[in-house]
């Protein structure tokens, strides 16, 4: 699944990755052998209908889940056979968390909210640097509740990024936002890819969205349907949904 | 099969899916209506039992001693203005020997008019019946102590009156409202098998012990209306030369004191603790009530867009406060009446009347209940009345993320240099200052509880230690029947196994300055007494100077009287001389109360010789027995007292009652504490799961993500062991204030230990309820837990 004369490095490396949910009497197969490869400095954006299980992959991806079968290496560490501990090691040092609903601490200030990671990150920027990344160095002060949707969206992209991650993992990052706001948001995102060279991974099921990737790869019940590489990534400022 | 409504369905699933949380605020509701119950019960039945037992056996009012006084003086008594019904009658101590019991046992006997009841004081014969009339050899005896030696009608006894060897045959078991509690006059506590209550004939007993035609003590009931006071000075000038010590009313009977105490203790005990119970479990139920209606609110949102009336959901939650309640009162009911019964065997131990009267009364069930609906119903109101407010589409929304701002310590220098999860703690507690004072606060109740359950013990074993290991350190005290000349000291030094001798010489006496008296005796000490200490509030070691009198602190202050004052004494004996002295320093003694002077000082006081009224011994024991055969022997010893028995009788009690009352108290004390513990870490769980989670995914470790939740409880936990101390040592000093009696007084004496075992408590009691916490971190769900809005 390699991409043509792609020679940079694979960050993630999947083979055959299964999941299966039991979810009361029944049996959910969210994944069903998942083949794909993750290559430094790129920006992936995965789509797929809610139930296609892209957000199941991301999940394991970023070591907040396990597979139920197959094989997940993040450059040479075995991460389907990850103990819990490894895990939070893992996400602490690699990954860059950001979700639809934001996910801020209400009692921390927007700094503060980003300083509870570089706190524990081993190489991170100062959050100031973070935030003013995002553009917010002006609202640094504010707590979650004085800050806008989109502005929270953006706190939390500074609190991903600040450790200085391998990889950025975002889940639906603008779905709880109207497009304005969200096309502000994946401008971030996509400054950050350029500017820091941060593997990034968007989840969306808003295929406008797709335009502004390198890579776009489609799942479907479980599996990769659909992979294909833009010749030119969209400025997101031209997105428009 | 009826249905069960749909929204009473949500309760039930409510309810269970809470059942830890309700479960410890039931539990706490149940120790408040267990304590009520229990002493709002005990207090009835004390109360009760005394008044059927003082009315329907026609305890005296008025009570009087004396030398001697011929029996035509009771047609003069009769007449005394303010007088009821006089009854004259002959008292006396005496030894007895019981079949199969080697120790030397004390006891009075008293006279009964022949083979009939007394006006006042009448005796309830338990089994058999009183002396035949004209039969000297029978006697009726107290039920304890028949009882404690296993005696039936028809058993004989050895009892030595007068230094006289009278074979006397039970003939009744019987109890007194005189001797409800049944203590020897120097004692505290009752000793069933060493000190003896029986009746005999008038006439029988006059014969064996001198008193034929004469009486040595009065008892009068007083008509409605009368002034006591008046009446004792009347009887007190009649009684005077006849050797009459002055007349005195109920308040010091001891038997009826120790009534009146403990029924003021259970007055105290009926109001503190139900309310501190109350009040804790109506907090709980607000925190949890508002918590429910916080996670429901879309849930109410959508039951009233149905169509749902408030009433309903005002109904609905009242509902399940109302069960929560029920639970408790129900747990509590059971509790206490099994605790009530456990408590009223306690108390018949120590307080004998014919029947205890224990009533479950629906009144004080009502009274459990209402006081704990309306604890709770002041807990919910607010929670509930919120929840009906809201217009639907508002609820529907989640709501708003919580505000914050940054606090005092934001700006302070320490703060800058906080890790962000500290911040988080200190921000979340003072976004709910009244919350998070009042766990704090009731955290803190139950650290004082504990402090003052060991406190307690700590104090009561500290005063047998002080009494036992400073104060009477005799082996053996012997008392003489009256004053004896002192050679009598080297009569007893020659007798088998005697270490040691010193004799004492004691004098009633009243005291007083101003208005203000009180009737006591002065004893009269060796100038360095080995047997008898005297200390001072440092518990050192206080000598007597050749003349003037020194008094127990608390006698000093009751009279109001400073070092130096001077002091009218009233000589209750021989020449009943009058005279004034100086007050030249005070005695801390935890028992009793006394004067105290040099033994030549006081027989020159009242003018006589040098005499004794008893002897102190040093013993050995091993030789024990045929000391005490010889002792009997002597004529003029009237009792002997084992001081090693007395001590271990009160450590016995001890170990009966304060350590029961100390595990109901740290039960009680735990309960508090953790159920505001687990409550506070649920709804802080609950409340901030996606918080939690996010932390988890941000990568940090289960522990730091623990942390958070652990901190804040054991800030709380800190922050309330001083309080907790603080609010203790309150309590205990309240508690050593209520206890200053003239029988004893609970020093104020808080050891180290005390407060260490306050902490640790609480400390226990909070690690137990997080422990229960932090292990549902093991199972949050960091996935779902972000896909959840709310």
């Amino acid at each position: 699944m390699d991409g043509a004369g792609d020679i940079r490095e694979a960050v993630f490396q999947a083979h055959g990755l299964t999941k299966v949910y039991r979810m009361g009497e029944v049996e959910i197969h969210a994944l069903r052998g998942v083949d794909l490869a993750l290559y430094a400095g790129e920006l992936l954006v995965m789509l797929g209908a809610s139930g296609s299980g892209k957000s199941t992959l991301l999940n394991i991806m970023g070591g907040l889940d396990a597979a139920t079968a197959g094989e997940l290496r993040y450059l040479d560490q075995d991460l389907s056979r990850a103990s819990d501990r490894e895990l939070t090691r893992f996400r602490r040092d690699h990954v860059g968390f950001v979700f639809q609903f934001y996910n801020m601490i209400p009692s921390l200030t927007a700094r503060e909210n980003v300083a509870i990671v570089t706190e524990i990150a081993r190489n991170p920027m100062r959050p100031e640097e973070a935030l003013e990344l995002v553009g917010l160095a002006d609202r640094m002060d504010h707590f979650p509740s004085q800050l806008s949707g989109g502005e929270q969206q953006r706190v939390a992209i500074a609190r991903a990024v600040a450790k200085r991650p391998a990889v950025l993992m975002c889940d639906e990052p603008t779905g709880a936002l109207d497009s304005k706001t969200g096309v502000r948001v994946l401008q971030v995102i996509e400054h950050i890819n350029e500017e820091l060279g941060t593997t990034t991974v968007v989840i969306t099921h808003n295929e406008v969205i797709g335009q502004m990737a390198d890579r776009v790869i489609r799942l479907k019940d479980g599996r990769v349907d659909e992979e294909h590489r833009n010749d030119q990534r969209a400025d997101p400022a031209d997105l428009n949904w | 099969m009826a249905v069960i409504p749909t929204l009473h369905r949500k309760l039930i699933r409510d309810l269970a899916g809470m059942k830890g949380q309700i479960a410890a605020i039931a539990v706490v509701i149940a120790a408040g209506v267990m304590t009520l119950i229990l002493s709002v019960t005990s207090l009835d039945s004390i109360r009760l039992s005394k008044e059927r037992f003082y009315a329907d056996y026609q305890f005296a009012d008025l009570f009087a001693t004396l030398t001697r006084a011929p029996d035509t003086l009771a047609a003069r008594l009769r007449g005394v203005e303010g007088i009821n019904l006089v009854e004259t009658r002959v008292v006396a101590p005496v030894r007895l020997e019981v079949p199969d019991y080697a120790d030397p046992v004390r006891g009075h006997v008293l006279s009964i008019p022949d083979g009939r009841q007394p006006l006042l004081n009448r005796l309830y014969l338990a089994a058999g019946s009183l002396p035949e009339s004209g039969r000297p050899d029978q006697v009726v005896v107290s039920q304890p102590f028949a009882e404690a030696h296993g005696l039936d009608l028809g058993d004989e006894l050895r009892v030595i009156i007068r230094g006289r060897y009278e074979r006397l045959r039970i003939s009744g078991v019987a109890l007194s409202p005189e001797f409800v509690y049944q203590v020897a006059p120097t004692d505290l506590l009752p000793d069933y098998e060493r000190y003896a209550v029986m009746w005999m004939n008038r006439r029988a007993l006059g014969n064996a012990f001198g008193m034929d035609g004469a009486f040595n003590s009065v008892v009068a009931s007083v008509q409605a209306g009368a002034d006591q006071r008046d009446v004792i000075d009347r009887i007190d000038r009649l009684l005077a030369p006849y050797g009459g010590i002055g007349a005195h009313d109920r308040e010091d009977v001891m038997s009826h004191r120790m009534l009146i105490e403990e029924i003021g203790q259970l007055e105290v005990m009926s109001i503190v603790l139900p309310a501190i119970f109350m009040g804790v479990s109506a907090f709980l139920l607000s925190v949890l009530m508002g918590r429910i209606v916080t996670t429901q609110r879309q849930q109410i949102a959508v039951i009233k867009a149905f169509g749902y009336s408030d009433g309903d959901l005002a109904g609905h939650y009242a509902l399940l406060t109302g069960m929560i309640v029920a639970v408790g009162v129900a747990l509590g009911l059971v509790f206490g009446a099994w605790a009530g019964d456990a408590l009223a065997a306690l108390y018949a131990e120590y307080f004998r009347f014919p029947e205890t009267i224990t009533r479950m009364q629906g009144r004080v069930v009502a009274l459990a209940v209402l006081v704990s609906a309306g604890a709770a119903g002041l807990g919910t109101f607010r929670a509930v009345y919120s929840a009906v407010r809201l217009p639907p589409a508002e609820a529907m929304r989640p709501p708003a993320p919580a505000e914050f701002r940054q606090g005092w310590f934001d700006r302070s220098l320490a703060g800058r240099w906080l890790a962000q999860t500290t911040r988080m703690i200190l921000r979340n507690l003072s976004r709910h200052p009244v919350k998070a004072s009042l766990t704090v606060a009731g955290i803190a109740l139950s650290g004082a509880l504990l402090l003052l359950g060991h406190y307690q013990f700590g104090a009561v074993r500290h005063l047998v230690e002080l009494q036992y290991r400073d104060v009477m350190k005799m082996d053996v005290h012997v008392t003489f029947v009256e004053p004896t000349s002192a050679r009598v000291l080297s009569e007893i030094r020659a007798l088998p196994g005697v270490h040691h001798v010193e004799g004492y010489r004691n004098v009633p006496v009243r005291l007083a300055n101003g208005h203000l008296s009180e009737r006591t005796a002065i004893s009269g000490l060796p100038s360095q007494p080995q047997l008898r200490g005297l200390i001072d509030s440092e518990f050192r070691s206080v000598s007597l100077p050749p003349d003037g009198l020194y008094l127990t602190r608390y006698l000093a202050e009751e009279l109001g009287l400073g070092l130096g004052d001077r002091v009218e004494v009233e000589v209750l004996e021989g020449q009943r001389r009058q005279l004034e002295l100086a007050l030249a320093g005070v005695i801390d003694e935890p028992l009793g109360l006394s004067g105290y002077m040099q033994v030549d000082a006081l027989n020159a006081l009242v003018r006589e010789g040098p005499a004794v009224s008893g002897a102190w011994l040093l013993i050995d024991s091993a030789r024990r027995d045929e000391l005490f055969d010889r002792l009997w022997e002597a004529s003029r010893v009237a009792g002997i007292g084992l001081i090693s028995e007395a001590e271990d009788g009160l450590r016995e009690y001890m170990d009966d009652t304060v350590l029961v009352m100390m595990a109901i108290l740290l039960t009680l004390a735990g309960s508090i504490t953790f159920a505001l513990v687990y409550n506070n870490a649920r709804i802080a769980f609950a409340e901030r799961s996606r918080e939690l989670a996010t932390l988890r995914v941000l990568g940090f470790s289960r522990g730091q993500v623990g942390w958070v939740l652990a901190g804040e409880i054991a800030l709380l936990t800190l922050l309330a062991i001083p309080l907790g101390w603080l609010l203790g040592t309150g309590f205990a000093w309240l508690l050593s204030l209520a206890f200053q009696m003239d029988m004893l007084r609970i020093p104020f004496h808080i050891t180290h230990q005390s407060y260490a075992f306050a902490a640790a408590g609480v400390i226990v009691a909070s690690t137990l309820s997080l422990v229960l916490i932090v292990r549902r971190l093991v199972t949050l769900d960091m996935v779902s837990a972000l896909k959840n809005i709310e």
